[in-house]
């Protein structure tokens, strides 16, 4: 008997934005094994054009809902470069604590609304409120803690509103940030059953190996979410850094007829990049309570399946918390206070980059003498991983082929696959081609 | 009487507001789910339905043609219809390219012909179907939509605030971004947000769109006399999350 199949998954569902999975096969024979991305363009760059250096991040925080935090954060950070603005140390701890809020929030969701619901069988966590209610609550009460957390650094957590160039416009109060702690650490509970759950459930991740490149920030003082250089891993384990302002040279953006968003490839025909890439690549600067779930999930660096990239975002819960609870306690050290904006000496072009869930985001802007956008580049995770997800189609799907697997088995594969990506194409779809004048 | 059918669908947006619905905590979501039934939401879930939807909430700006037969579905299949969020409203920050001839240019360079890179005017979703009522807002107001939710679960009808946001400054007594050096839209902008930008720190930008009648050209005046702005940059300030309704405006 040989492999015949039509899978034509239009709109997938569980990930942001819009996606397609298109496989036929006959008689096992691949005629066609496509991941297209057909969600409308949004031309953010072309918007930012004459808008005052103050609005842009406001502006660029609208390309993506989960992300929002980050694109505020990589606008700012390459608005301040491009303006010759130095924040002050209490600024870049806000930020960072900013940041883990950001990673933790998304990783909840997308580790329990989003892929949980295929490792438990479920179509999505609405029926599992009647066969798994305390586990679907503890999902809510985390979702709840991360918008409380990042709403008391940055406003809000969708669109936040207090992460301007040269600093915090408003920053909270120390009796605030010490409740916020008092808050997360009633958690731990949570944190526990969330490590037993997924570890539980670790059998069920489907074993699939492709070693590819992994592309992350990359720090010597921390795991490098807010700050770093650009560093990519290859499966051999060779490391090469990458300034962050020399980005184009890594993304290599490329423009494909099944994609509105543009593709990506460094050294290899294609790279990741997420929580699987940053835990490859910065494995040795995590948390030691973040080391030690890492352990009992069973996940060592270099990883090269790209399922456990959910496995990794677990890991980074924790990263995020224990390291969001050690910024607090400096915090509540040296006290915090309300500093004036840090204002421009120059205005000029720069690049910013941040690490949000999904992956290494770069943000670039030029300025003209009045502090007005002349042009703007943003690229996004969810388009450096586009190519990588083909790659891993076009591996994963002559192998389920081979193993006879039934039609309906080789969809739920391969929409688990892009679901384990976590896209977010809606912010993929947007970037440029211009070049930049140094 | 049997829950109500709800269902969410998006179309040219960031989906930000459908993320505001996981921010509930889990006291007030499976509160919410005793009186709804959620019955299809591809964000967040697999199933769906082919059964009539009692409220159908709508995120994201009506951009390209091809997406018309899929709005005029949801209006097909839904007793009502809710613009959920800015982008649905009034086409919010999608409406900034509006005015823009070298948008797919400027972000495809020499691509930008490629047939699957069409858009149009970013519009309101009423644009292309009717809408019952609205949910405004960059992101929403999670406690608002509660409300429109309750408000029709007990056949009454929402109340949206259409006052503007120097009423609810006044009301949190917030200093005025004025008397700080700054500038501001809450003149003209539209309530029930809370005000949290002021109070933050930061100019509301309008991001929930205009007043019904908002008095434009004294917000120029305001915006060039008391902000020190060019006539230019007064104009562009007015349009960040309000360019269709400022092409509207008389």
């Amino acid at each position: 008997m040989t492999v015949s199949a039509r899978i034509n998954v239009h709109h997938l569902t569980r990930v942001e934005g819009h996606g397609n999975i298109v496989v036929n096969v006959t008689d096992g024979k691949i005629e066609k094994c496509e991941w297209q991305v057909p969600e409308a363009p949004r031309f953010f760059e072309a918007m930012v054009r004459g808008r005052h250096y103050s609005e842009v991040a406001r502006i660029t925080s609208r390309i993506c809902g989960i992300c929002s935090i980050g694109h505020t954060l990589a606008s700012v950070k390459a608005t301040e470069n491009a303006l010759g603005i130095q924040v002050t140390p209490q600024t870049l701890q806000l930020r960072a604590l900013l940041k883990h809020a950001e990673n933790f929030d998304s990783h909840v969701l997308h580790v329990y609304f989003l892929a949980a619901p295929d490792l438990l069988g479920a179509p999505s966590v609405f029926p599992l409120v009647a066969s798994h209610g305390e586990v679907v609550a503890r999902a809510l009460r985390l979702k709840r803690l991360a918008h409380e957390w990042g709403s008391l650094i940055g406003g809000r957590t969708t669109h936040p509103t207090t992460a301007v160039p040269g600093g915090f416009a408003s920053v909270p109060k120390p009796k605030e940030l010490a409740a916020l702690k008092e808050r997360m650490l009633a958690a731990v509970p949570d944190l526990s059953e969330t490590l037993a759950t997924v570890s539980s459930l670790a059998g069920r991740v489907p074993a699939f190996d492709r070693p590819t490149e992994y592309i992350a920030l990359s720090s010597d003082q921390d795991y490098g979410l807010y700050d770093g250089k650009i560093q990519s891993v290859m499966p051999d384990g060779a490391k090469e850094r990458f300034e962050v302002a020399a980005y184009e040279q890594v993304t290599n953006e490329f423009m494909v007829p099944q994609s509105t968003a543009k593709y990506a490839k460094h050294k290899l025909a294609s790279y990741a990049v997420g929580a699987l890439a940053r835990f490859n690549n910065n494995f040795a600067m995590l948390h030691p309570e973040a080391k030690k779930a890492a352990q009992t999930l069973g996940l060592k660096p270099i990883c090269s399946n790209p399922y456990m990239n959910t496995v990794a975002q677990v890991v980074e819960i924790f990263e995020s918390f224990h390291a969001s609870l050690a910024i607090i306690d400096q915090l509540l050290r040296d006290g915090v206070r309300e500093e004036p904006l840090v204002i421009p000496a120059r205005y000029a072009s720069g690049a910013g980059a941040v690490e949000v869930p999904r992956g290494i985001l770069f943000h670039e802007y030029a300025f003209d003498t009045d502090g007005m956008c002349l042009r703007g580049n943003c690229i996004i995770p969810t388009n450096q991983n586009h190519a990588n997800i083909q790659a891993d189609f076009d591996r994963l799907v002559p192998q389920l082929v081979a193993a006879r697997t039934a039609e309906k088995d080789m969809e739920l594969a391969l929409e688990m696959l892009v679901r384990a990506y976590d896209p977010c194409i809606s912010c993929s779809t947007h970037y440029l081609d211009v070049t930049f004048v140094r | 009487m049997a829950k109500p059918r709800v269902a969410f669908f998006d179309f040219t947006c960031c989906e930000g507001c459908q993320i505001e619905f996981t921010n509930y905590g889990d006291t007030a979501f499976l509160e919410l789910l005793k009186h709804v039934d959620v019955v299809e939401f591809r964000e967040a879930m697999s199933e769906k339905t082919v059964e009539p939807i009692d409220i159908a909430f709508v995120e994201g700006s009506f951009t390209r043609e091809a997406d018309r037969p899929r709005l005029e579905e949801v209006r097909r299949r839904a007793g009502i219809v809710i613009a959920y969020g800015q982008c649905a409203t009034t086409a919010g920050i999608n409406a900034l390219k509006n005015h823009q001839t070298d948008y797919r240019e400027c972000v495809y360079g020499r691509d930008a012909g490629m047939p699957h890179l069409d858009s149009a005017k970013a519009l309101p979703i009423s644009a292309a179907i009717k809408v019952d009522y609205m949910a405004f807002g960059c992101p929403v107001n999670k406690y608002e939509v509660l409300q429109i939710v309750s408000h029709l679960l007990h056949g009454k009808e929402p109340v949206i605030p259409n006052f503007p946001v120097c009423v609810e400054c006044k009301r949190n007594e917030t200093i005025c971004r004025y008397d700080e050096d700054d500038h501001c839209m809450g003149q003209v902008a539209r309530a029930g947000c809370g005000a949290p930008c002021p109070a933050a720190g930061i100019p509301c930008e309008a991001c929930r769109g205009f007043v019904d009648r908002p008095n434009l050209p004294a917000l120029k005046k305001v915006l060039t006399a008391r902000a020190g702005f060019s006539e230019k940059r007064a104009g562009d300030k007015a349009n960040m999350f309000t360019a269709n309704q400022l092409e509207q405006a008389p």
